[in-house]
């Protein structure tokens, strides 16, 4: 099962990666959709796969008996689940008023403020 | 102790949410921003006195005892940090009172600004590495927000890079913290300390150093991984590129500072020389690039990672002197590089311009101003017996102990252009004749509140300087701390 989900996590991360050197914005967010799936996945497959055993401590005894899956990764994934899409609802909509205001789905046109003319808002006389 | 160490987090969170109830009126709004700003303050002096008296403080949240639950810590460092944010968080809110617009005002900027703050202080003092992760988001999203509220062109722009790497940092943070659970079994700062040791694979935690040395070295703005921030941090309005360029770099150095002094200590040979190498890199790229511009606050951006690099350099020297260095030259640097963006938007104000070609006849036209620009300007080239003679003072006696003479020169020349720099913006913008008449002094009357922190924070460089005794002493028991783990995890485990 490791070796599986090693490989998908690895799959993903590559293409995170490839999404996120695209010049698309919009395949750009994607990509980073998809490296925050793969670091959860790896989250969960580094804690250790245990099928079938839920860390449930039976009446009497004071801790579950031996091989039993680890909660905390989970919660660990769970929080980074909630925390991502929040980032990412919010990632969507700069996109789509970057959109707006660029008028093109292309990193390549975003150069004005790493070069060394003047941004546009400098143009504007002072308040 | 308990309740000191909560509220830095605690103050700005109600503050927020004073401040969406108070969302339809302005007015209010501002005397809320200003009453939660002032207690942020109060709470995170306090916080650093008790530090400075009885040494580490440690919480358990909901009394889970450590190292299960999540642990709260302040010691030396975490308080002066934390002091520093509520110093900034307070001189940023006074001056947003004269310098924001009625748009960004009424659309959510003074909660977001406080919900910054507690993102900043949370991450100064967790005791957890997930929960540091956690902090790093809350910051990272309204930071994100804060920068491109408002919607111009420009902001747009900045906010893509910013957000994609951050973003991009974010995820491998989140993979290191995977692993190192896996490896560890735990995410308790002290008890990893206590355990990364015993872990059988050397090879895995040297890999886990540079992984986490990535996404810190991101969020920090270290070379090469510095992009982000010359293309972003000129576009927000310059109260956000204030508190932006005092705190946010210097929460990535924090925590390269407290992981690789607490968790990564078992091969200084190579991953400390490694962030010494960087350090010299970092200083150079950015005050050569800092030459090249010819706009206020761009200049003031790229010399942010050029002072990354010094803050590394004592890190990556790793000695209790030239610790004590960094964590000196982060004060002085987080109040002085904030107050010159502060001045970059008066100037504005008074030229209509950022660009130095535009602007002229400052010194002329109001001398006090200037006297505030000279003392952080020259503060930031150091020259005494301001603040950041005797920060640099400190890393160059600790390299030249250590017999690193090629980061002492590197440090020393990168100075020299530090001081070429600032001087270009002397003689441009305070020198020359003004290409355009100026507003003469006194019809502005928010100017007041504008000219307030700006003072403020000038007479606290001066301060620094004069006194560095006393803040030296300070620095020193931080950089002491931060050499001796055995001290930080005695209070988070309570043995």
């Amino acid at each position: 099962m490791e070796v599986v989900m090693a490989v998908v996590i690895g799959g993903l991360y590559a293409a995170g990666v490839y999404m996120v050197l695209r010049r698309s914005i919009v395949k750009l967010i994607l990509g980073l959709a998809l490296l925050g799936n793969a670091a959860n996945l790896l989250i969960f497959t580094v804690g250790r796969l245990t099928r079938g055993r839920p860390p449930i401590v039976p009446e009497g005894a004071l801790q579950p008996p031996a091989p039993v899956a680890d909660p905390l990764p989970q919660a660990l994934i769970l929080t980074a689940i909630v925390i991502g899409f929040g980032v990412l609802a919010f990632a969507m909509v700069l996109v789509h008023s970057a959109y707006r205001a660029v008028g093109r789905d292309d990193l390549d046109s975003l150069r004005s403020t790493d070069t060394l003319d003047p941004t546009p808002e400098d143009e504007v006389s002072p308040p | 102790m308990t309740l000191l160490l909560i509220l830095p987090m605690l103050i700005p969170l109600l503050t927020a949410v004073a401040l969406l109830y108070c969302w339809p009126w302005r007015r209010a709004q501002r005397l809320v921003s200003l009453a939660g700003a002032t207690g942020l303050l109060a709470a995170s002096l306090a916080l650093l006195r008790v530090v400075l008296r009885d040494g580490i403080q440690a919480a358990q949240m909901g009394d889970w005892p450590a190292p299960f639950g999540i642990t709260l810590v302040a010691d030396v460092f975490s308080g002066v940090m934390v002091s520093l944010a509520g110093l900034m968080g307070f001189a940023v809110a006074v001056y947003s009172l004269g310098s924001l617009d009625e748009e960004r005002e009424s659309f959510g900027y003074y909660p977001l600004l406080h919900i910054l703050l507690m993102g900043v202080c949370g991450a100064f003092l967790t005791g957890d590495i997930f929960n540091l992760y956690v902090w790093f988001e809350v910051m990272l999203i309204s930071s994100f927000v804060l920068l491109a509220l408002g919607g111009e062109r420009a902001q747009m722009e900045g906010a893509i890079k910013y957000v994609t790497l951050n973003l991009f940092a974010s995820a491998l943070f989140l993979a290191a913290i995977g692993i190192l659970y896996g490896v560890a079994g735990t995410l308790n700062l002290a008890e990893l300390t206590r355990r990364l040791p015993e872990v059988a694979q050397p090879g895995m935690v040297t890999a886990l150093a540079a992984l986490l040395l990535v996404a810190f070295g991101i969020k920090a703005a270290i070379f090469p991984l510095f992009f982000w921030l010359p293309a972003s941090y000129h576009t927000p309005p310059v109260a956000v590129s204030a508190i932006f360029a005092g705190l946010l770099t210097k929460v990535g150095v924090y925590a390269l500072i407290r992981v690789f002094t607490l968790l990564f200590t078992h091969d200084v040979g190579f991953t400390h020389t490694l962030i010494l190498a960087l350090a010299g890199l970092t200083m150079v790229t950015g005050v050569l690039g800092a030459l090249a511009q010819n706009e206020f606050r761009r200049i003031l951006a790229f010399h942010i990672i050029s002072q990354i690099g010094y803050m590394i350099m004592g890190l990556g020297l790793y000695s209790p002197l030239a610790l004590a260095g960094s964590v000196f030259y982060i004060t002085h640097h987080i109040i002085v590089k904030t107050n010159l963006f502060l001045i970059s938007g008066i100037a504005r104000r008074l030229g209509g311009s950022y660009r130095l070609d535009r602007l002229g006849g400052l010194y002329l036209a109001r001398p006090a101003l200037a006297v505030l620009f000279i003392i952080s300007a020259f503060s930031l080239a150091g020259i005494p017996p301001l603040s950041g003679f005797f920060a640099k003072l400190s890393l160059v006696v600790a390299g030249l102990e250590a017999g690193g003479y090629a980061i002492v020169a590197t440090a020393l020349g990168v100075s020299l252009l530090t001081l070429l720099s600032m001087a270009k913006i002397w003689t441009e913008a305070f020198w020359k004749d003004a290409p355009q008449p100026l507003p003469a002094a006194g019809t502005d009357a928010g100017m007041r509140r504008l000219l307030l922190p700006a003072a403020l924070l000038a007479g606290l460089t001066l301060c620094l300087g004069l006194g560095a005794e006393a803040m030296f002493a300070i620095a020193t028991r931080a950089g002491e701390q931060l050499m001796d783990p055995a001290e930080y995890v005695r209070a988070v485990l309570k043995e």
